[in-house]
């Protein structure tokens, strides 16, 4: 079995994460730039980030954007986690096709058709468009990504737990709560953070499903760029990909020292 | 009966706020413009009766996206933009799937983690990156006239170059991953047994490794395809004028003109170019998961 480097691997992925990263590194140089104007280096500085501070409505908006992302991952993760059950324990029922369909169809959809048909919705049921509507596309199309994080984790494990704990008196909902979550629960938080990520991330939907009073980061971040590339934007940029980079490592962190824990357990009761 | 408590939260969720709302585009794009002016659209009065109903209809909309040549050809530039870009990931991606598939199995996990981590970052983000390496004054055009490579600058920003490297590293990630979980299942063992048997390596790649990485191809292919088809922030922050989609006409269309019936029509055909690529897409994940 072949499992050292070859030198034609080690190029490829080389090559492949410098083409990956340097975009990113370079914005996040940049954001350290003491000169306003972006290609030319004068010299490090952390100034743009101190006039971030001073920037009112980027803090509400960032606010905002925190707030609609924990609701709509926390809602999310519940209904993407029971979508996930529906596909893979409960077997055959009416209409399961086509609640397949309604899981994965999002995961592909063009944002401008769900953000331009999630909107007539809300005008047509006369619905006060703002916090709650994007928070309601948000849960929308990010369960469906949480549905696929918890669905796999679901799939691999071993059923035979969940029937022994069933055998042995626990009604469904009992077995579920203290065999499988527990089981389940990195995949689970995986799929918090990922829809956490997503809401935080989009700019389309929100820019279709928000109204008056209601602008998110991206929003904000959209209408600046477009007036061209500054060290501020480099600025947020930087905090923002630290902030999710912080929190996946974390939720490796966790699902890595949770599965050695299983592992470890498992090599116990041998 | 306590199972359609569990089945009935996320199904009718998903009903609500996702089937029902394309009816709603559907009626819409067969609604006239002038009375669906902004803000408000009036609501279709079903109580009116089914006849009633369908004499309200009307196709005017589209007949309006056939006669104008801006529609057509925003859709058969984003069909085409959209293809040509999926190629170029997957040119980029399969070598870099194939590296990491192959290498030794205590850095798996790292890497993935790597191919992942940029999917996690902001899409803005990651686009907006691009317009300081690549406009005139940019980076990139910095870097190759200070080593004396090229003259002049090159002018990729606002041209469908730029739209292609937007794609490429945008959805790289949506590429490496399927192709990377079936790469993974070859074991590199038949690539050795084609060898030993007389085969150079690429005829044992074309032939043995490549058709069995096909489940991988179509999936990454229709992941970066689909979305990339009415793709709006890549065109719009580094395509410039120049270049059409119909994400971008879409988008336009709404905010700029405020025409609600149109811009529903513009979803619909959307819609209808990217029905087959999907079902393909939710074929192959069934299929993917009874195999299992």
């Amino acid at each position: 079995m072949q499992t050292r480097f070859s030198w034609f691997n080690v190029t490829s992925i080389v090559l492949g994460f410098a083409f990956l990263y340097i975009p990113i590194l370079l914005l996040i140089i940049y954001s350290f730039n003491e000169s306003r104007l972006v290609t030319v280096w004068g010299g490090w500085s952390t100034k743009w980030y101190g006039s971030l501070l001073n920037n009112e409505q980027l803090l509400t908006a960032g606010w905002v954007t925190l707030r609609v992302a924990f609701i709509s991952a926390t809602f999310a993760t519940i209904l993407g986690t029971l979508a996930a059950i529906v596909l893979t324990r409960l077997g055959a029922f009416r209409g399961r096709t086509l609640f397949s369909g309604l899981v994965f169809a999002p995961l592909v959809m063009p944002e401008v058709i769900t953000g331009l048909s999630l909107l007539l919705l809300f005008v047509a049921i006369g619905m006060d468009r703002g916090f709650w509507t994007i928070t309601i596309a948000h849960i929308t199309f990010s369960m469906c990504f949480a549905a696929v994080v918890v669905q796999s984790r679901l799939l691999d494990f071993d059923k035979s737990v969940e029937e022994a704990a069933m055998d042995l008196g626990a009604t469904p909902v009992n077995s579920f709560f203290q065999v499988t979550l527990p089981i389940i629960a990195p995949a689970v938080i995986s799929a918090w953070l990922l829809a956490f990520t997503l809401s935080l991330d989009d700019l389309v939907i929100a820019s279709f499903t928000t109204g008056p009073g209601a602008t998110t980061l991206p929003m904000k971040i959209y209408s600046q760029v477009r007036l061209g590339v500054t060290p501020e934007i480099n600025a947020v940029s930087t905090i923002m990909i630290a902030f999710v980079t912080l929190g996946v490592l974390a939720a490796s962190y966790v699902t890595k020292r949770s599965t050695m824990k299983a592992a470890a357990d498992a090599q116990k009761a041998q | 009966m306590r199972r359609w408590y569990v089945i009935a939260a996320p199904y009718i969720w998903l009903l609500l706020f996702f089937l029902v709302p394309f009816f709603i585009v559907f009626k819409l794009s067969l609604s006239d413009t002038a009375r669906a002016m902004p803000p408000y659209v009036p609501v279709y009065d079903m109580t009116l009766g089914l006849a009633n109903f369908f004499s309200q209809l009307d196709f005017e909309n589209y007949s309006f996206l056939l006669s104008d040549p801006l529609y057509i050809n925003a859709y058969i530039s984003s069909l085409k933009i959209a293809a040509v870009a999926t190629l170029f990931t997957l040119f980029v991606g399969y070598p870099i799937a194939y590296g990491m598939a192959r290498a030794p199995r205590e850095w798996r996990p790292t890497l993935m983690m790597l191919v992942i981590l940029p999917f996690w970052t902001s899409f803005l983000i990651r686009v907006y990156a691009w317009i300081g390496i690549l406009k005139k004054e940019g980076l990139l055009n910095l870097f190759l006239m200070n080593y004396g490579i090229i003259t002049e600058p090159l002018n990729i920003m606002n041209t469908t170059t730029a739209v292609y490297i937007g794609i490429v590293y945008s959805y790289l990630p949506f590429m490496i991953l399927p192709l990377y979980s079936s790469l993974e299942k070859i074991s590199p063992a038949l690539n050795e047994a084609a060898e030993d048997l007389g085969s150079p390596p690429w005829r044992a790649f074309w032939q043995v490794t490549f058709p069995l990485s096909m489940p991988g191809v179509i999936a990454g292919c229709l992941l970066v395809f689909i979305p990339a088809t009415g793709e709006f922030v890549i065109p719009d922050l580094l395509g410039g004028s120049e270049t059409l989609m119909i994400g971008k006409t879409l988008w336009s269309e709404f905010f700029n003109n405020s025409d609600w019936p149109v811009s529903s029509a513009v979803a619909v055909v959307l819609l209808l170019a990217l029905v087959v690529p999907i079902v393909v897409f939710q074929r192959a994940q069934q299929r993917e998961r009874e195999a299992v």
